[in-house]
């Protein structure tokens, strides 16, 4: 899946946020010498790819009192991984949710599901109920609170690459 | 980044009702905030002045959309490493200079250094996970995702 030097410079000059005016395809348009229906359709043809996820608010979760985060992590039956998975994902205080290859004999856990909460008990209350949801499918798991953000960089697109 | 919650008040059910819209995602058309106004019952004034402060007070992080970076070809991939804690501080130094080292997080548990390896290829993923096993003289576990199921997180706001 690619994308071509006008929807890089799309998305390099979005990624920090659409403006906030009445027509913000339109304003983007102007910068890089676009029309609007051209911005537009190109970010709706990147949709549909799959090369933008969604264009939506990625509320702070922190700001809104959700300041309890830790790694689930589950041993899944090979078998039963994919549709359960989905189900895990599909929780709304479920951010991340991911099959993984296990790294026996250290690390025998295969579905990483990242879990939100107002505080560590209410993660706790999450887990459980991940647990119950997963019922026998399940042989461990174990949960890994961050306790410091050494790095974070995130992924930036550059305008020229 | 704001870390710290916002004071209860600071938003208003109609602030509350819009961020929980927005999650959900923007119209592509050439009046969006009117779109949204025109569902909510808000003058588009009033939907753009909202979100604007919404912005400034830190309760958004980002709006605007959402890349799939792998979808755009590049590489990632989740790393582990069991560092003794008397060299907690020199292996994150060595490993954090790696421009490929998106994020690196400090967890509680017996593997207790949690990285990201964003990469342009795949091929480049290992190399340098390879090149950090020989920096630090430790085994870097690697959990490349095979599947990634899509997400249902909204924050209720």
């Amino acid at each position: 899946m690619s994308i071509d030097a006008t929807d890089r410079k799309i998305l390099a000059a979005t990624q920090a946020g659409l403006p906030l005016v009445a027509a913000p395809y339109a304003e983007v348009a102007g910068w890089l010498g676009l029309d609007e229906a051209e911005v537009i359709s190109r970010l709706d043809a990147m949709l549909s790819r799959g090369v933008i996820r969604r264009i939506a608010v990625a509320p702070n979760h922190y700001a809104l009192g959700v300041v309890a985060n830790g790694m689930s992590v589950w041993d899944v039956d090979d078998t039963h991984a994919e549709t359960l998975g989905a189900q895990v994902g599909a929780l709304d205080f479920v951010s991340h949710c991911y099959l993984r290859p296990r790294a026996l004999p250290d690390w025998p856990y295969n579905l990483f599901a990242m879990l939100h909460g107002t505080d560590r008990n209410a993660v706790e209350t999450h887990r459980t109920a991940v647990r119950d949801l997963l019922g026998d499918a399940c042989r461990s798991d174990d949960i890994l609170y961050s306790s410091r953000i050494l790095k974070k960089t995130g992924m930036r697109l550059s305008e020229g690459a | 980044m704001r870390r710290q919650p916002l004071a209860p008040d600071t938003l208003d059910a109609t602030d509350r009702a819009l961020l929980n819209r927005l999650q959900d995602g923007f119209p592509l058309t050439s009046h969006p905030f009117a779109e949204i106004g025109a569902e909510m019952d808000l003058a588009e004034d009033d939907v753009i002045n909202r979100v604007s402060r919404l912005r400034e007070l830190g309760a958004i992080t980002r709006f605007g959309p959402f890349l799939d970076a792998a979808a755009m070809g590049g590489a990632f991939c989740l790393c582990a490493i069991a560092v003794p804690s008397d060299r907690f501080d020199e292996v994150m130094t060595l490993v954090n200079a790696h421009p490929e080292v998106a994020h690196n997080y400090e967890r509680v548990h017996r593997l207790n250094m949690w990285f990201v390896l964003a990469c342009d290829q795949p091929s480049q993923i290992n190399k340098v996970a390879d090149r950090i096993e020989a920096e630090t003289g430790l085994t870097v576990l690697r959990f490349p995702k095979l599947k990634e199921f899509f997400i249902g997180f909204r924050v209720t706001a």
